[in-house]
């Protein structure tokens, strides 16, 4: 199997598609003489020209905006932002356009496209440029939220997104975008709303996307020295989330650990929580523990950024917590 | 009568201080050039949007129309007249003022009755209501209630139909205080820019709410924006419902065979209050200057012209009249009798399978 880079597979996963549905366009900032802000989009503007690859002004409200509309009138548009922190100017096309559409017209225009860029922590980008806002667009009905961890993911799961009828808001890691992985060749999709046992394990549940996969993966293997064999599921789609996946882990670890980049109140992982507890109550031994960025704006002082965020030795103090181990 | 470098002109246009351009004369020259059963089908659009209107205020009182009700009393002649000039496959997209344009456009009334409603049998479902306002057949891409935001999605259905080949315009309308927000001028930008073939109509009718337009924008000749995006542009009496059909037929020729965007201002007036929980006049506005608008009354002017020419006799308008109010009252015992949506349609449309 090819190995390759996370932005390669997302550049695969976008060729392939704009090769199979001519629909299919790509539009943002920098995304065709540039390549891309971070060449995601590579060699796409030779292949397929300038009718299907725009560079757009810089203005996230109005060509998200004209994607919808496109949308709505049989076009499959991608969008790119440059990165999520700019998705907040095009939130009311996202949140009060694409996601009610199809409910406030009574079931006739649906918007098939895919809103994605780079989101969560990068290196010392500071409070504006380092954020994750995951948890805004999973509050939203009518939207699919999805965020791939590995390069095979992101291919398979990119794929799904663009042939998905709905919006899809597609949260890549900017800080993985250089990472590599095997991934398959040419057709290859993932369905949206189906987690993954990245690890199997017995002792305790431990759910984490996106890069935060990466560090519970590094925590459980420092917990397996200790003893401890825990279970690393990434739920890869966070809206629809494969709570089915989830509880069935817990339920045979009976405890469960939620790691996540993003702040901690209203975060993806209260509503997990809150899934769990629900339903899986009696086969709790512990409470709930969630792992989170600091409730604060992002620092961009190297160690107070690193105090921001999740790393192993926090998710490993969490994991020992629930088996009253620490 | 201005536009960007190319100074493209738009006919109907004069100065911004009207002059001419409210003269009655410019209506009845126009009515001769144009076919009786034509001028009768847009008196009796124009009529029917007014009755309808009407009557959908006199549901909001008894409470079976809810939520916020934007009526079109007043400014008939602008969606009338600029609907007029499309064909059948064009887009049409307006803010959550949207009766108007849709009965232009032909939807039944009593489908759109039962929307108001809240009926399975409306156009949503029941589930868009006043303000949204959908029909894929009839090309009507909603009514959208957040001010200004859906110039954008009027610029990608003009985007769909340059990227697929196809002849289709899109109209676009929205308000007078929807200029000064940061989507139409993205919108703007990106339809020059990228040659999208939309006509965007601005029906300034003074006052966005309870404030007037002097208060909020910097410029009052709002169709003058496109010149920063070196648009065509134009304004038009919005009262005179061949004066906005000739200019909105020009910008969508420009459109279509161009695939180029217009910015029209159409000046016009509301007789109602902003919505159906604001009086028509008191706080923003006196009873006397609602008056002296009244004069300009769009509907009662094409009238007169029709008459002066002899396309109509005050007979053949009241028998007019008579039929309209009927199938206004067949819309509301259709709403009436149409059933609520059933509780499964709450969770139904979320999401595509
Ligand atoms: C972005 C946004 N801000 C505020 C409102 C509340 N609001 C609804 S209509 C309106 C006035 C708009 O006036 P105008 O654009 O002139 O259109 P008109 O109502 O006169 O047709 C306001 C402030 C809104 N719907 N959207």
């Amino acid at each position: 199997m090819p190995v390759m880079q996370y932005r390669e597979a997302l550049n695969q996963a976008m060729r392939e598609e704009m090769q199979r549905d001519e629909r299919v366009f790509l539009l943002g900032e920098e995304v065709g003489a540039y390549n891309g802000a971070y060449k995601v989009s590579r060699g796409l503007l030779a292949e397929f020209g300038p009718q299907r690859v725009l560079d757009t002004p810089i203005a996230e409200l109005g060509f998200t905006g004209l994607a919808v509309g496109a949308a709505m009138a049989g076009l499959r548009p991608i969008v790119e932002v440059m990165t999520f922190n700019f998705s907040i100017l095009a939130l009311d096309q996202v949140v009060n356009g694409a996601a009610k559409m199809l409910y406030m017209s009574g079931g006739q225009f649906g918007v098939p496209m895919v809103l994605r860029g780079p989101g969560g922590s990068a290196h010392q980008l500071a409070a504006q440029h380092s954020q994750s806002l995951e948890a805004w667009y999973c509050h939203v009905p009518g939207l699919k939220v999805v965020m791939p961890s590995t390069p095979a993911d992101a291919k398979g799961l990119l794929k799904s997104a663009i042939r998905d009828d709905n919006p899809v808001v597609f949260i890549e890691s900017e800080v993985l975008y250089g990472m590599k992985g095997e991934v398959p060749e040419g057709e290859y999709t993932i369905p949206l709303g189906v987690a993954e046992i990245k690890r199997p394990g017995k002792d305790v549940t431990v759910i984490a996307h996106s890069k935060m996969l990466h560090v519970a993966l590094q925590a459980a293997n420092e917990l397996e020295a200790e003893g401890v064999d825990a279970e690393v599921i990434d739920p890869r789609t966070l809206r629809p989330l494969d709570t089915e996946t989830l509880l069935q882990s817990v339920k045979k670890t009976n405890r469960a650990v939620i790691v996540e980049e993003g702040w901690s109140f209203c975060g993806v992982g209260a509503q997990i929580v809150d899934i769990l507890q629900q339903q899986a109550f009696d086969y709790l031994d512990a409470p709930i523990l969630r792992v989170t960025g600091a409730d604060v704006p992002t620092p961009y002082n190297k160690t107070l950024e690193h105090m921001a965020f999740p790393d192993a030795q926090r998710v490993k103090q969490a994991v020992l917590r629930v088996l009253y181990k620490a | 009568m201005k536009s960007g470098s190319t100074a493209r002109t738009v006919a109907n246009t004069t100065d911004a201080n009207g002059g001419e351009m409210y003269a009655s004369s410019s209506l009845e020259a126009r009515a001769r050039r144009l076919d009786p059963s034509l001028l009768k089908d847009l008196l009796e659009n124009m009529l029917l949007i007014r009755r309808f209107e009407e009557k959908a205020a006199e549901l909001y009182a008894l409470g079976k129309i809810g939520g916020f009700c934007h009526l079109y009393i007043g400014q008939e002649a602008v969606g009338v007249g600029a609907i007029s000039s499309l064909g059948p496959d064009d887009y049409i997209l307006c803010s959550y003022r949207d009766h108007g344009q849709a009965l232009a456009r032909g939807m039944d009334p009593r489908v759109l009755m039962a929307e108001l409603c809240g009926k399975v049998s409306g156009c949503s479902k029941g589930k868009g209501g006043s303000m949204h306002l959908f029909d894929k057949r009839l090309g009507f891409y909603g009514g959208h209630a957040i001010v200004g935001a859906h110039l954008p999605l009027a610029a990608g259905t003009a985007f769909a139909s340059r990227y697929l080949k196809q002849p289709r315009v899109t109209v676009c309308f929205f308000g007078d205080a929807a200029v000064n927000i940061g989507s139409f001028h993205e919108s703007l930008n990106l339809a020059q820019l990228w040659k999208l073939p939309v006509v965007f109509i601005c029906e300034n009718n003074e006052f966005g709410m309870g404030t007037p337009i002097e208060k909020t924008a910097s410029i009052l000749n709002l169709h003058e924006r496109a010149c920063a995006y070196n648009m065509a542009h134009a304004a038009v009496d919005g009262m005179d419902v061949l004066a906005v059909r000739e200019s909105v037929a020009e910008a969508v020729e420009r459109a279509r065979n161009e695939s180029l965007p217009t910015l029209i201002e159409a000046r016009t007036y509301r007789y109602m209050g902003h919505s159906m929980s604001d009086p028509t006049h008191g706080i923003y506005r006196t009873k006397a200057e609602l008056e002296e608008h009244r004069r300009r009354d769009p509907v009662k002017r094409f009238i007169s012209a029709l008459e002066a020419i002899g396309v109509v006799t005050q007979a053949t308008v009241d028998e007019a009249d008579r039929r309209i109010r009927d199938v206004v009252e067949q819309a509301v015992v259709f709403a009436d009798q149409s059933p609520e949506p059933s509780p499964e349609e709450l969770s139904t449309d979320v999401y595509l399978p």
